[in-house]
């Protein structure tokens, strides 16, 4: 989807003021927040695509203005209530509970046996791959000249508008890896090869705006790209 | 417009804290989520994963030019041998500085970070100024938001976090550290440094 997400090469955005450095958490609800992702991971609410897609799908002001970790929220109920796993309604009153009465204790822990603890021990170093191997043949190989298709499809994808109908060299091959234009919108892995495109400031932003002597590399995966015609 | 860090009033976080908690409370009732967990997890972002974990990798890289050569082949198994990997770092790439090419790390599309070696990524990295600016005019930013001058004798390469791979920068080690053993230069490197939005510290 062409959503507010998509930022990369938008201007006027304003100041990034970053820190040196900064606490992990900025509030206490923003651990039980980040907590929520491995944890809706495992009880089957979205993989890492769905998880994205349903950010992208916040109300755009409240994308740019809200806290980071209010995205994921946003995603965790959107596929929650979609997948029949949380009521909204449910949602709304708890809410208003917590609302009116900010102290008022979570319910008991229901994991007599640590498993969810120990999931969390376990994913945290042992992670979740993305690549597979289904034995394709890769259709591009390092060096070669290549652009990406300039269409702008409805639903998940990570072809960012700012490299649609560019033309840049293959950097990296990665293999094959789950595609997320697929899995981001229920229609499973069906893995793809994955490279990284080199392409030059002035291939991105034309000569006069670019800044001279850089260049900035995109993964893209093989449907996105075709051979460059030049 | 302003970022995120200026919008947010109290009221507002008093909303999303009450939204959170309504959420989490229905997940614990369902057993698919525990305080336990949320401490636990809070725990190894606090206390054992964080950019302390890329610095002994870049010190160790800067010490030993075996496990650079394997570093930079391939950055996963590198940090596995030094028990670092997992959780968004899957499949880790170490790209590395010289004197004529500085790379820098982005996600424009949302906020892919390698957390095994930097731990959790800082808000403003997170945001849409830093996303949106910094494959746009990097030079400018590193000059302008970070005070890092970079020649332009130097190319710019930026990294755009697009797939699960997870880029990250090698540095290059600060002069006059000659003899210095890996715990001392260990101390130099900075999160920002593996960024790409700084330098090392200097001796």
């Amino acid at each position: 989807m062409n959503g507010i997400h998509d930022l990369g090469g938008r201007d006027g955005i304003g100041a990034i003021n970053p820190t040196e450095s900064e606490p992990v958490w900025k509030a206490e609800w923003e651990k039980h927040a980040h907590t929520f992702f491995p944890l809706a991971f495992r009880a089957g609410f979205f993989g890492v695509d769905s998880f994205r897609f349903g950010m992208e799908q916040m109300d755009p002001v409240e994308y740019l203005t809200s806290p980071y970790y209010e995205h994921w929220l946003h995603s965790v109920t959107h596929h929650g209530v979609r997948k029949g796993l949380l009521d909204p309604e449910e949602i709304e009153k708890r809410t208003q509970y917590y609302l009116e009465h900010p102290d008022a204790p979570l319910p008991e822990d229901k994991d007599p046996e640590g498993e969810l603890v120990a999931f969390i021990e376990a994913v945290i170093p042992a992670g979740a791959p993305a690549g597979r191997d289904t034995g394709k043949v890769a259709k591009f190989a390092v060096g070669d000249r290549v652009t990406v298709v300039a269409d702008a499809p409805h639903g998940h994808t990570r072809k960012a508008n700012y490299i649609r109908g560019k033309t840049g060299v293959v950097e990296l091959a990665h293999g094959e890896m789950i595609y997320p234009d697929t899995a981001g919108n229920d229609l499973g892995e069906a893995p793809e090869h994955v490279y990284t495109v080199r392409f030059t400031n002035a291939e991105l932003w034309g000569a006069e705006a670019a800044e001279p002597n850089g260049s900035v590399t995109f993964d893209v995966w093989e449907p996105y790209i075709v051979p460059a015609s030049e | 417009m302003s970022t995120a860090e200026s919008v947010p009033t109290t009221d507002h976080q008093a909303q999303i804290a009450a939204r959170v908690k309504a959420v989490e409370s229905i997940m614990i009732e369902k057993g698919l989520m525990t305080s336990a967990a949320v401490d636990r997890l809070a725990e190894i972002y606090e206390n054992e994963v964080g950019p302390q974990l890329g610095a002994r990798v870049v010190a160790k890289a800067w010490t030993d030019p075996d496990f650079k050569a394997r570093l930079l082949e391939n950055a996963s198994t590198a940090c596995a041998e030094l028990g670092i990997g997992g959780l968004q770092g899957e499949d880790m790439v170490a790209v590395e500085d010289t004197d004529d090419l500085h790379h820098v790390i982005v996600c424009t599309l949302c906020s892919c970070y390698p957390w095994p070696v930097l731990g959790l990524p800082p808000n403003w990295y997170k945001e849409p100024a830093y996303r949106a600016s910094m494959v746009r005019a990097p030079r400018r930013v590193l000059r302008e938001e970070f005070g890092y001058d970079v020649p332009e004798s130097v190319e710019i390469r930026v990294w755009d976090s697009s797939s699960e791979l997870r880029y990250w920068v090698l540095p290059q080690r600060p002069a006059g550290t000659d003899g210095w053993s890996a715990e001392q230069l260990e101390a130099l490197v900075t999160r920002d440094s593996m960024i790409g939005v700084g330098r090392p510290k200097q001796p």
